[in-house]
């Protein structure tokens, strides 16, 4: 007996151990299937369910009971059943119960995307996007917020955060004394840390990777560069504290930035220390390995050339094709 | 008169009491099933009874029993839910004021069939004075060998507290109220894992009512069968009813399921009519959370047949024009309530009470609030209405806990039902700014959307 089950999302079966959600199901699919997600971080435990921008349909519950489920439901927290069938791009129902989602997120947050650090690494602005309207519907006054210095590396924007918690998770989880959280609650909730201390220690510069927006910045990096124009390579160090890999973002010959290396998803490979972050920015600090590879459908991959293939996921489903008509003529086109 | 089993002795002076409470008959529900049955024989009879959750859901209590997971060496908690706070319910309070010890004794009986040895009661933390009376009552119950080490010399251990939860609406809803016992913010859990698997310090836990635990008693007293005797179909028993809004005699009323509403909201026995002879316009059926009726269709079904207080009855008609018996808090609206500030009103409180852990929760109750407060305060725009409509349905169903429907509910079906209304704010802004006009004598609109039935 197989110890693996069954699940199709999309029209696409797949097999994967028990206990797997829906969203890392339809990650080891890949493609345009797999649902966004804003708060989710697979490194991070207990976090996701929150955004709920990867509600995805289930038509199916399963094998035995194959009644579906009554509500959208978030693939980052809901588990497959053997037999289960769920539907992602190709759910009407979940197109636009997600572009409500990115809606909502729009409306306390600003679309200043040419001023903002985050911008071409920005999962919102790709989300807003695909999912978002031309204008907004929302007509009131946006909440704002002073920026804070949250230690002597990292600035806090609240006007931009979304709330997604991952960078309470990742300071919970990652370091050894959080000291920020969340405040208030509704939409008067706001990131902040306790009586505005400093985020101090040896991890905490990964909250700003973690950051699907731009809430949280690097200061060392602030305002140097736009991210498109630099030249990421993967290097390493012999770190004392973490694993010294890392990614360094050049300008001619100046690493402006250094980061976690990030997977497909834009979730960091490994966490590193903030010795590796902000302190070690020369070039004779590393051992070079080999230019980063971005995805085709980033921004970032503008300049750094990489030939554009339709996705295999896509290519051998009608239903899937339909679905994907505009991404598939742009790539006819190219 | 109407068959009462919760408030049976509400009158009794001093009933309060430990000593009171006992000479009426209390606490023979802990001695039978201490001393007669076992812990599955309990859990039998509150099946059989067809007791349903007071607490808004409606959920079979017996079956959400048997769901609780019993591995051999860890803990299992009976929690009850005392944070009542949803605008239009107040019937939990007022039995813990008055009857501390049916709860109390509700609490024994339902730890014993659980197999729980610590329960707590978590009352909103407002409620100091309730807080007070059950602190007294627990003490009065332990001293008389009710509560702690074995209990009536049957073996049982039960230690019983009372906790006062953090003072916000979230914290009832039940994975909320397990964090906030748990000291932490009292933001919902995303389920699954249900608490009947991993619930309070990730052990199996059952969080019931107030009014569901109490009816326990009675259920144990009398049997299940003779419970479920009581009532209209799968709706059995009696339901305590908090009426407010514009009734003769607004309070907390036992009721036997199946009542006609219009005997509820008529008769001399209930509520005495609307006061000061108006038309009835609107009720809300459950607590503010629930979809608001017309008078019509709170009167009778969309097919003609009368309408009953119970829980098929009210959600009946579809979701167009239905309803739900939600906690039991029933509001009912004369000819002259305004229903975009009520509406607003209610927004309000959902904006107020948004944890903000999910997006459309907490942006989308913002939204909603304000737009509803532009028209209500004549700044509104016809689109608005249609904008209000198309909002709502963008957080129901989408949201990790169900603030987001009791939210979304209130406001779609005011628009489905009184969108003439909506629209004379819009035409009509001076005159709906008027809070001291009667409107049923300048919107001729909204005269037609009040029944002339009664």
């Amino acid at each position: 007996m197989s110890d693996k089950v069954k699940v199709t999302i999309d029209g696409i079966t797949v097999e994967v151990a028990p206990g797997t959600t829906i969203l890392n199901a339809a990650r080891q699919i890949g493609g345009d299937i797999v649902p966004p997600a804003m708060c989710y971080y697979s490194k991070l435990e207990g976090s996701g369910g929150k955004c709920r921008t990867c509600i995805v349909k289930v038509s199916k519950g399963s094998e035995k009971d194959p009644r579906p489920m009554p509500k959208l439901v978030a693939s980052c927290r809901t588990t497959v059943m053997d037999g289960m069938e769920v539907q992602n791009i190709t759910s009407p129902e979940v197109i636009e119960a997600r572009s409500g989602v990115v809606e909502m997120l729009l409306i306390n947050h600003p679309l200043d995307c040419p001023v903002c650090d985050q911008a071409g690494e920005c999962d919102l602005q790709n989300l807003g996007y695909e999912h978002g309207l031309q204008k907004t519907r929302y007509e009131f006054e946006r909440r704002t917020f002073e920026r804070i210095d949250i230690g002597d590396k990292i600035q806090l924007h609240m006007n931009r955060c979304i709330l997604c918690y991952r960078c309470v998770f990742t300071a919970d989880q990652i370091t050894n004394k959080r000291v920020h959280g969340i405040l208030n609650r509704g939409d008067h909730s706001e990131i902040s840390t306790y009586i505005q201390t400093a985020v101090d220690n040896d991890f905490s510069g990964n909250v700003i990777d973690v950051c699907p927006v731009g809430a949280l910045t690097d200061k060392t990096f602030r305002f140097k560069n736009r991210v498109w124009f630099t030249k990421p390579i993967d290097a390493h160090r012999d770190c004392p504290t973490c694993s010294g890999k890392v990614t360094l973002w050049y300008k001619g010959e100046d690493v402006l930035r250094v980061t976690a290396r990030k997977d497909i998803y834009g979730e960091v490979e490994e966490f590193i220390c903030n010795t590796c972050r902000f302190d070690k920015k020369k070039t004779a600090d590393w051992t070079i390995e080999h230019p980063t590879h971005i995805s085709d459908t980033s921004v970032i991959a503008s300049n750094h050339y990489d030939t554009l293939k339709p996705l295999p996921v896509i290519q051998d489903n009608a239903r899937l094709q339909e679905a994907n008509r505009v991404e598939l003529e742009k790539t006819t086109k190219f | 008169m109407a068959r009462k089993l919760l408030l049976e002795h509400i009158n009794v002076p001093d009933i309060h009491t430990f000593d009171v409470y006992r000479q009426k008959g209390g606490y023979r529900a802990v001695e039978k099933a201490l001393k007669t049955l076992t812990p599955d024989e309990v859990v039998e009879e509150v099946k059989k009874s067809g007791l349903r959750g007071r607490g808004g859901a409606g959920f079979p209590t017996g079956m959400k029993w048997s769901f609780l997971a019993k591995p051999e060496g860890v803990a299992r908690y009976l929690v009850c839910n005392a944070d009542e706070s949803e605008p239009g319910t107040f019937k939990d309070r007022y039995l813990m004021t008055h009857i501390p010890h049916a709860l109390i004794e509700g609490m024994i009986v339902s730890s014993f069939a659980l197999g729980a040895h610590t329960s707590y009661i978590y009352v909103r933390g407002e409620m100091m004075p309730q807080i007070r009376i059950l602190e007294k009552a627990i003490a009065e119950a332990k001293n008389a060998g009710f509560l702690g080490k074995n209990i009536l010399g049957t073996g049982y251990d039960l230690e019983l507290y009372v906790q006062p939860g953090g003072g916000a609406y979230i914290c009832g809803e039940e994975t909320a109220l397990l964090e906030s016992l748990e000291g932490k913010r009292g933001n919902p859990r995303i389920k699954p894992p249900f608490p009947a698997i991993a619930g309070l310090y990730g052990c199996p836990t059952v969080v019931n009512n107030v009014e569901s635990i109490a009816a326990t008693v009675p259920i144990i007293n009398d049997g299940g069968d003779e419970y479920a005797k009581i009532g209209i179909g799968r709706s059995t028993g009696t339901k305590l009813i908090s009426a407010s809004g514009n009734l003769v005699r607004p309070g907390v009323y036992e009721i036997e399921l199946g009542l006609p509403v219009e005997e509820f909201i008529y008769s001399d026995e209930w509520c005495g009519g609307i006061a000061n002879g108006k038309r009835l316009k609107a009720t809300v059926a459950g607590g503010s959370s629930v979809p608001i009726l017309p008078a019509n269709l709170s009167l009778k079904l969309a097919n003609g047949d009368p309408r009953l207080m119970s829980y098929e009855s009210l959600s009946e008609g579809g979701f167009a024009t239905g309803s739900m018996m939600g906690s039991g808090g029933f509001i009912a609206f004369d000819e002259d309530q305004c229903i975009v500030r009520n509406t607003w009103n209610f927004s309000r409180f959902y904006h107020h009470e948004s944890c903000g852990q999910c997006s459309p929760c907490r942006e989308g109750t913002g939204w909603m609030e304000k737009v509803l407060h532009r028209l209500e305060f004549g700044h509104g725009k016809m689109s608005d209405i249609d904008l209000l409509v198309d909002v709502s349905k963008k957080i129901e169903g989408n949201t990790i806990c169900p603030l987001g429907d009791a939210a979304a509910w209130p406001v779609a079906s005011a628009i489905r039902h009184f969108r003439d209304e909506f629209e004379w704010h819009v035409n009509e802004p001076v005159k709906s700014l008027d809070t001291n006009y009667g409107l049923a004598n300048y919107a001729e609109p909204i005269a037609k959307t009040v029944s002339t039935e009664n």
